[in-house]
């Protein structure tokens, strides 16, 4: 079966349906596994029992989050060799290898240690239990590393050299691969974005008991915990944004212009707000603008030029050859302003609550809160919101869940779509990389199936959080708070039940 | 020693770590059907491999990265060739990943079963499904001047291939059964072992069949002295699973698979995939690799971490190395039980094989399900203020 498409299409949408559907669970899981081993770690250190309620509280969900993390990840190991034949045998020699060494270095450790975490409260010290889930999270870390250097070298390709006889890449120095400026501002851009969605997920959980007046102590150094992780990766996603945005501006001009649906190169450039535009014609027909702001973004003064897409598309012909160089540039410009736009909505929402519920600064005796009450939102010194407004704030603060996970996904959607129509930019294009063997039909089919099995697993996921979120925290045990002093458990009684079963 | 068949022979390794591994995960996923009798016996059989099937698939994920890094070629011809089986591999192995993780976080009958039931296929088809896999690398498959899959999935369904496919199905159940044997605590133990005795023969009954139809076809000096070492190896856990030595009886049965992808590993040598249009179209250790430079990085990265990778797994097996039985298995622990609060807190629910849960007829997410047992769990994490101080 063949359809009127062009070779590559139905390729890129089974990759950007896979792969945006599988970056839902991987922010979460990088930024959960820090934080709870942190709360873990706060339980270890001062033996109160809040921050194990915690810990197990979100270390379920955690662990209903990365099941499917993992899982849809396997396929992501496996889909370039299957749609993008062509894409592999071209870049293997330099793409392959930080591949390889995710699964070698960081995936065992992820997933062996996993394993030691669930089933091992009551086979393992405490302190060496505690250890397990950070070397969880130093796993998903490193993980995160090794992918966003193979990506940032399809976005930026360095260290490497043609092999004009049989036309593929080849490695010629693997480290600069690993630490040219993309792949630093790209993992700093995704670390800081994952902890977002982390610290908003805290946030909205703590925010929706609160308000309900339930779990209050576990939900209050919860929601402490959020607010805080939320406003600093905020602002370190933003100032780690900024800096790849300048860099993208060097290394990949086109997708900035488009970003901006900045036609004609202007200096100084303006910010766009709001735009619509008529790409055959190849300018705006609405522009609302902040004067400057552009050449701000990508040169840090108010005046130098930033080069336009019609001129760079001219560039880029007499370099590459004709073609059409320019990426979907509605996609990239809204794409653009959604991850922004989401990401800034969530950090503001935090500055908020921070400032809300403060416990004493500038902060009236009547209106401060002990540990097992519900914080009281105030505005200034003696003044506190309204019943109504309080509703309000908590019940913003729970949609603002979503937030960040809707930004990190149009922020991959626009680095990746802003590429086009590169695979590796100025090397290979895009259509040159899927798998001449594939017929459109056998697409068509892995498509379906894996988009009905995802629409399904995500139906299934959602209400299993769902349902352990309004569960809450759980009620410890003795076995709770007294872990094995021996490493596989204490032998007291053969036939105990194992604390954790599947 | 020429960097291309180093890692020629660390693929190798890649994969006998993966089928030894999962090889007997996969067959305590079959067995749930075969030796379970009940949903106890099936939570003692799933919790054999609990703490480590995870640590276990990696290992394919990093055969599959070391192909693509090292054998590029390979890793593409291979994964777009073999476009269908694989992807009802992956699929396979996406939903049995959530049904381990998921299986026990709801009460209902219903839940429980659907994931029961997608644990036994998720762990039988991949089962089968390697073994027609590598009996195709092995036999060569239709491969044009372009390094391109010509063929079409009949090709990949010969007798070879199906009998490869049946080779592995059984061999895995059997490890997963010997494997059983050695990790459990009662009657499971012992019926483990009455159907590893039966597995086994039919086991070796069919790996014969297969290994004399590998050596004739495509065997050398080498692959004849592993497929005998196999049977041998073979013989021997049968035998020492007779003798109710079951430490020896596993340790046979993973040599076993070792000695067997080995067999397979030499016949292909030095092809990685041979053409059945053209031998001069084959792929090869030299015409499907990576450079030198990206195979010396990958040399140095793989020898230093390989050996802490074994290291820790080793420790991991170590840690859980005590046998279980249905006594072991914790009461489920629904929402609000988190680990370790099921063996007091929401202790008496019947885990038993008796259908008692509220799902009603339907799906895994059937109405009804969720709101009543939430309900009567939110009074265990109670409303009242815990925590901090008490």
């Amino acid at each position: 079966m063949e359809l009127a498409l062009a070779e590559e299409t139905l390729a890129r949408w089974q990759f950007g349906i896979t792969t945006v559907y599988h970056f839902l669970f991987v922010p979460l899981t990088i930024s959960l596994a820090t934080l709870v081993a942190l709360l873990q770690t706060a339980w270890v250190r001062t033996g109160k029992d809040v921050y194990l309620r915690a810990t197990k509280f979100w270390g379920k969900l955690f662990l209903i989050n990365i099941a499917m993390g993992v899982v849809t990840g396997i396929l992501q190991e496996f889909q370039f060799g299957m749609n993008w034949s062509d894409y592999s045998r071209f870049v293997g020699d330099v793409f392959g290898a930080p591949l390889a060494f995710e699964a070698l270095i960081a995936f065992f450790f992820e997933s062996t240690f996993i394993g030691l975490w669930i089933f091992g409260w009551d086979k393992l010290p405490k302190r060496i239990h505690l250890a397990t889930i950070w070397m969880v999270a130093i796993g998903t870390v490193l993980s995160a590393y090794f992918i966003l250097a193979a990506n940032s070298w399809m976005q930026h390709p360095v260290g490497y050299r043609i092999n004009e006889e049989s036309g593929r890449a080849e490695l010629t120095d693997f480290l600069q691969v690993l630490t040219q400026n993309t792949a630093v501002a790209q993992f700093a851009h995704t670390i800081t974005a994952a902890f977002l969605v982390g610290g908003a997920f805290m946030v909205g959980i703590s925010a929706y008991h609160l308000m309900r007046r339930r779990h209050v102590a576990v939900m209050r150094t919860s929601l402490r915990v959020g607010l805080i992780t939320l406003v600093a990766a905020g602002m370190l996603t933003a100032a780690s944004g900024d800096r790849l945005a300048k860099i993208m501006y060097e290394q990949q001009p086109m997708k900035m212009a488009a970003a901006e649906a900045l036609w004609d190169t202007e200096g100084p450039a303006p910010f766009s707000l709001f735009a619509i535009g008529d790409v055959d014609a190849g300018h705006n027909v609405v522009a609302v603008e902040v004067p400057g702001l552009l050449s701000f973004l990508a040169h840090d003064n108010f005046s130098d030029p930033v080069p336009g897409i019609n001129d760079t598309q001219a560039a880029m012909e007499a370099e590459y050859g004709p073609g059409d160089y320019r990426p979907n540039i509605p996609v990239a410009y809204w794409s653009f302003r959604w991850m922004i736009g989401f990401g800034m909505a969530s950090l503001a929402l935090g500055v908020a609550g921070l400032w809300l519920t403060r416990r004493r600064f500038w902060l009236s005796e009547r209106l401060r809160t002990g540990s097992e009450e519900v914080p009281r939102l105030a505005l200034t010194r003696d003044r506190e919101l309204g019943e109504g407004l309080t509703r309000w704030y908590w019940r913003l603060a729970f949609a603002t869940m979503a937030f960040p996970l809707i930004a990190n996904a149009w922020g991959w959607i626009f680095t990746e779509t802003g590429r086009q129509p590169w695979v590796v930019y100025g090397v290979l294009q895009t259509s040159a990389g899927v798998s001449p063997s594939v017929s459109q039909g056998e697409v068509i089919t892995s498509m379906t199936v894996y988009t009905l099995l995802y629409a399904a697993l995500a139906v299934v996921e959602v209400k299993l959080l769902a349902k352990y979120v309004k569960a809450g925290p759980p009620e410890l045990t003795d076995a709770d708070r007294n872990p094995p002093t021996r490493i596989g458990g204490d032998h007291r009684d053969p036939d105990k039940p194992m604390a954790f079963s599947y | 020693m020429e960097l291309t068949t180093v890692w020629f022979i660390l693929i190798a390794v890649l994969w006998t770590g993966y089928f030894f591994l999962e090889g007997f995960d996969f067959g305590v996923g079959v067995l749930t059907r075969t030796l379970a009798r009940d949903r106890r016996e099936r939570r003692v059989l799933i919790n054999t491999i609990g703490p480590v099937w995870d640590g276990n698939e990696v290992w394919l994920l990093t055969a599959g990265g070391a192909t693509f890094a090292a054998f590029p070629e390979w890793y593409a011809t291979l994964f777009s060739g073999f476009y269908l089986p694989l992807l009802l591999i992956l699929v396979c192995l996406i939903v049995r990943g959530v049904a381990f993780e998921y299986r026990s976080k709801r009460p209902e009958e219903n839940w429980q079963r659907n994931w029961e039931t997608a644990i036994f296929w998720t762990s039988l088809l991949p089962a089968f499904l390697w073994g027609v896999a590598f009996a195709n690398i092995v036999r060569g498959v239709p491969i044009d001047a372009d390094k391109e899959f010509a063929g079409d999935l009949l090709d990949l369904l010969s007798p070879y291939a199906l009998l490869g496919g049946a080779l592995t199905l059984t061999l895995f159940t059997f490890h997963g059964a010997v494997f059983t044997a050695l990790k459990t605590v009662g009657g499971i133990r012992d019926r483990a072992r009455r159907q590893a005795a039966v597995l086994g023969l039919v086991t070796a009954g069919l790996a014969v069949a297969f290994l004399a139809w590998t050596q004739a076809a495509h065997g050398d000096t080498a692959s004849l002295v592993t497929a005998v070492v196999a049977a041998v190896a073979l013989l021997a856990a049968l035998a020492a699973n007779h003798a109710a030595r079951e430490g020896w009886s596993f340790a046979f049965s993973g040599v076993t698979i070792a000695a067997a992808v080995a067999t397979l590993f030499l016949s292909l040598f030095p092809d990685v995939m041979p053409s059945t249009l053209d031998p001069a179209w084959s792929l090869t250790t030299e015409n499907a690799a990576a450079t030198d430079y990206t195979l010396t990085i990958m040399t140095w990265v793989a020898g230093f971490a390989t050996p802490v990778v074994l290291l820790y797994q080793s420790w991991t097996y170590w840690v859980f190395r005590k046998r279980i039985g249905v006594q072991h298995i914790a009461p489920d622990h629904p929402a609000g039980g988190a680990p370790g609060s099921g063996a007091s807190g929401s202790g008496g629910r019947d885990d038993g094989g008796a259908p008692d849960g509220p799902g009603g007829p339907g799906s895994p997410e059937a109405p009804g399900g969720p709101e009543a047992p939430g309900d009567d769990l939110a009074g265990v994490g109670g409303g009242r203020p815990q925590g901090a101080g008490s």
